[in-house]
């Protein structure tokens, strides 16, 4: 099932006394999600992801804007009409009822001709707990479960009245780490087996980038980028969704372009045809740095950091605006690096360099070399 | 960690001493008076040991109207005041306007005084030569009365101390139900929708197991409660309450320890034993069914 | 296109469903704020009703044109409103303190203290609240005829004082605050009571109001214990004074004198309630009972 967002907004009253302006917590979201995708909504808290999620599902209606699920418009129609199927941060599954009561919940609200007898829903959750591997889990309480098996219950009930759209809201976000990998490579496979289109809402860039076919980067209500995970890594719309994607963050520069050419400090260290002079911003991602003894960018080495498969460079510069106030170079472990040595030389790939309007900080379309 | 018994005896001296003097030894006392047979409070000598008071309690007319009385009170007031405000902290929880404004009326009750309330309850139901009052004038509307509340037959003594035992207990009730409403998290409402359950199904199968502790909570101070009634009724019909026909076991007990009937400690204490049998009794039966019915 | 209509009934179908249901919860709330209220306004209005024409109303009405003062005047002046509204403030205040005075250093024992028999004293502390006041009632009331202590002050506050449930209430406030804090005032040489006093009560503030509202409700509304230890007016409480107004006071026919004085003996606590609305009613919910 496809789903169409056309201009969808979503504001909500100030609160309080003062009379403050409204809180636009979606603002004019327009995306075609194509028919059995894994989407994933990223960005930090407060951006609007989780309420664009309930607005997919129904549970709260939008300001403007109209949403359709394939050719239907459901904008104004309630959750239960939708065929929504929803996974709750906390899983919300119910304490008093057993795994099995709560994956036939859904299917006992059914009336009329969709109603089931009692053989037919124990038949359907099973085969739906099968998918997610918890057979063996029936009888028990979810209080009896850890972490991981609630969430996949959680996901079990929301599969198990074949939903048009899965929604599901940080589904990682309660478990530990360990289980987090295992998941989301479980919601992955969940969601190539059943093919059901699939809209996810997370806050960690490095699950969303894993597991999704498409994500969409959001803040303060406005949608920054959409695209492949490898794509919008590739080629950041703005300084905002290079800093957000890839871990360890992009290293940001203060920068010069005169005549053609990338100064960062004094240093030239890359050319840069046909922009026009002025100051900008550099990011470069940690992979973006080649140690080379003739390199331009010469840097205060203060650390090197051994993690095995590669080694990180921690470097100090003296135009360097990244939070942290250090550069960090991600290096290959072969490369021929001193640990003790004081300075450091650096020459850029072209392709991990991006430039931005210094105010704007939107991307400024240009060919490195 | 060191002991210091000294220093913690003293801390707990005050409480000890109060405690001792006016619960312990008197529960202990209780129990004596009740088995000593033909006490006289003005001499403090009495004939024998036995059972006696027991008996005479339990042959006491005005025992067995007050025990009738106490028993239809709770039966009828308990439930009854438990679902009305089941249904009225759910219509609470289902509203923002208002909601505050609501809470705050519904809870007056409970901060006043119930002789005094109890009062303005008689001059509402009464009938005197003057006028026959406030609900006779609502009976009229269908052609019904008028009646006496106040001192007239016994079933509309009765509806009046019902009402005005539910209108004293609902705040509490009210309040409780409420938070335990508030405390339900909400994400297992927007689930049930999502899932398109029918509304009475999510009352049904969320929210009633959610709240059911809570629920049985009430029922079970409501029961000790209703068990205990009195100054409700003292309120509406004063203090001759065996005249009335309207005593309850704990009206009995004061009237046999004081008024115009009293000065008979044994039978007062026997009559509390009684009704302290009674009331353990149900409790117990209220907490073995709520541990079959009651989730998690 | 026929999806669309089917869609459309829905929505208008959930729309109408949603209204009708909100008119209805309302009309329920309203009519049960009505139920709580109505009392009140009768009382207030019968109150400024004029005697004469309180009486010659034979169907009552529901405003008066010419109210009065004189109500509020009888209900001073006939019945002795004031002395009994001074009694009952010396019983709730002096019971209150007294009450915070026995209870606050015996949580804190039970709480922060180690002492041998602790657990076994707290077990038995804990029975206690199960007995219901009935049962006491009893003895106490022979124990203050014996010590010739009705019709006193004493008599009317001493048996109120001690509150299991206060005390427990308090105990598991106080064993809430973390060990860390008592062992760093023992380092910086605290005394036990300057720790009880210093740090403990400021942190359990809320517990220690809450109780205390709860014990001034509990005073202000008592009926059953006053009414046993006196029958002499002068040591009457608002409750007791109620019911002689009721028995004998104004004759028993001066209905709004009657309502004049049962105004202003339950003003105190609603406007203390007005006022701590959000304290009270959390209290409340954390540990009040009725009756």
């Amino acid at each position: 099932m496809k789903v169409i967002l056309q201009n969808l907004t979503k504001t909500f009253p100030a609160r309080g006394k003062k009379a403050s302006a409204d809180v636009t917590a979606v603002d004019n979201f327009s995306f075609e999600i194509p028919d059995g995708k894994l989407i994933g909504l990223l960005g930090p808290s407060g951006c609007g992801k989780s309420t664009t999620l309930s607005l997919i599902c129904g549970l709260q209606k939008p300001t403007s804007g109209k949403i359709f699920f394939g050719e239907d418009d459901v904008t104004d129609l309630p959750p239960e009409n939708r065929g929504v199927g929803m996974v709750f941060q906390n899983y919300a599954l119910y304490p008093h009822l057993t795994v099995l009561g709560n994956i036939t919940f859904p299917l006992e609200n059914l009336r009329g001709k969709d109603k089931m007898s009692r053989e037919q829903m124990n038949a359907k959750a099973k085969e739906v707990a099968a998918l997610v591997q918890i057979e063996n889990l029936l009888d028990r309480k979810p209080s009896e479960l850890s972490g991981g098996q609630q969430q996949r219950v959680a996901i079990a009930r929301a599969l198990v009245k074949m939903p048009r759209v899965l929604l599901l809201d940080e589904p990682l976000s309660n478990l530990d780490a360990r289980l987090r990998l295992q998941t989301r490579e479980e919601i992955r496979r969940i969601q190539n087996e059943t093919g059901i289109t699939t809209v996810f809402v997370t806050h960690d860039q490095d699950e969303a980038m894993s597991i999704s076919d498409m994500i969409v980067v959001m803040k303060s209500g406005v949608v920054q980028q959409i695209g492949a995970p490898q794509a919008v890594y590739n080629d950041p719309a703005n300084l905002f969704v290079a800093k957000f994607l890839g871990t360890p963050p992009i290293n940001v520069f203060d920068g010069t372009v005169r005549d053609g050419t990338l100064y960062i400090g004094d240093a030239a260290v890359l050319s840069a045809p046909g922009i026009k002079d002025g100051e900008v911003t550099v990011g470069v991602r940690p992979e973006g740095f080649i140690p080379d003894g003739n390199g331009a960018l010469v840097c205060r080495q203060n650390r090197v950091e051994v993690m095995g498969r590669d080694v990180s460079v921690i470097a100090s510069h003296p135009a360097c605006r990244t939070e942290s106030g250090v550069i960090r170079a991600i290096i290959s472990a072969e490369s021929d690096i001193s640990a003790v040595a004081d300075t450091v030389s650096f020459s850029l790939k072209p392709n991990k360099v991006f430039l931005f309007d210094r105010e704007m900080e939107e991307r400024i379309p240009c060919k490195l070399s | 960690m060191e002991k210091n018994n000294a220093k913690a005896w003293l801390y707990l001296l005050p409480a000890i001493l109060f405690l001792g003097v006016f619960m312990v030894y008197p529960l202990i006392d209780v129990f004596i008076y009740s088995f000593e047979e033909g006490y006289n409070s003005a001499s403090q000598t009495y004939f024998g040991i036995g059972t006696y008071n027991y008996s005479y309690v339990l042959h006491d007319p005005y025992f067995l109207q007050a025990v009738k009385n106490t028993f239809i009170l709770v039966v009828i007031t308990v439930p009854l005041s438990t679902g009305l405000a089941l249904l009225i902290s759910v219509g609470l929880s289902s509203i923002k306007k208002l909601r505050n404004l609501f809470q705050t009326v519904y809870f007056l009750p409970y901060v006043t005084n119930t002789l005094a309330v109890g009062l303005v309850f008689m001059v509402l139901f009464k009938k005197t030569a003057y006028t026959d009052g406030l609900a006779n004038l609502i009976l009229s509307i269908f052609n019904a009365g008028p009646i006496d509340f106040i001192d007239g037959p016994y079933w509309a003594k009765m509806f009046v101390l019902c009402f005005y035992t539910v209108w004293v207990v609902m705040p509490f009730k009210i309040l409780i139900l409420t938070s335990a409403l508030a405390s339900v998290n909400q994400d297992y409402y927007n689930a049930a929708r999502v899932d398109g359950t029918s509304r009475f199904r999510m009352f049904y199968k969320i929210t009633l197991p959610m709240i059911s502790p809570m629920l049985f909570y009430l029922v079970i101070t409501g029961f000790i409660g209703a068990f205990k009634a009195y100054s409700d009724a003292v309120a509406l019909f004063g203090t001759n309450l065996n005249a009335a026909e309207m005593n309850t076991i704990v009206g009995y007990v004061y009237d046999m320890l004081y008024g115009d009937s009293g000065g008979y400690p044994s039978y007062a204490s026997a009559a509390a034993i009684l009704l302290f049998a009674i009331v353990l009794t149900i409790t117990t039966i209220n907490l073995l069914v709520s541990r079959k019915h009651v989730h998690y | 296109m026929d999806n669309k209509q089917t869609y459309e009934v829905i929505e208008r179908r959930a729309r109408r469903r949603t209204t009708v249901r909100n008119v209805i919860v309302y009309l329920f709330l309203g009519l049960w704020a009505l139920m709580v209220l109505f009392p009140f306004y009768w009382m207030v209005l019968t109150s400024f009703k004029d005697y004469g024409s309180y009486n010659a109303e034979y169907i009552p009405k529901f405003y008066t044109l010419s109210p009065t003062l004189q109500n509020y005047a009888d209900a001073f002046t006939t019945v002795d409103l004031a002395q009994y509204f001074l009694n009952t403030l010396i019983f709730t205040v002096i019971t209150t303190a007294l009450m915070l005075v026995v209870i606050i250093p015996a949580a804190f024992a039970f709480a922060r203290l180690n002492f041998r028999g602790k657990n076994l004293l707290f077990t038995l502390f804990l029975a206690l609240m199960m007995i219901p006041n009935e049962l006491v009632i009893i003895t106490n009331y022979t124990t203050v005829t014996n010590l010739d202590l009705r019709n006193t002050f004493a008599g009317l506050i001493l048996p109120s004082v001690a509150s299991v449930f206060y005390l427990y209430l308090l105990k598991e406030n106080f064993a809430q605050i973390p060990d860390e804090l008592y062992y760093a005032a023992k380092v910086d040489g605290t005394s036990d009571l300057r720790y009880l006093w210093k740090v403990m009560m400021p942190i359990c503030r809320p517990t220690i109001v809450t109780v205390t509202i709860l014990k001034v409700i509990e005073c202000w509304n008592s009926y059953v214990w006053p009414r046993l230890v006196t029958d002499d007016p002068a040591y009457y409480l608002v409750s007791n004074g109620i019911q002689e107004i009721r028995e004998n006071g104004f004759g028993r026919e001066n209905i709004p004198a009657m309502m004049a004085a049962v105004v202003v003996i339950s003003v105190p606590l609603v406007v203390l309630f007005l006022l701590f609305r959000k304290k009270i009613m959390a209290g409340v919910a954390r540990g009040g009972t009725k009756g």
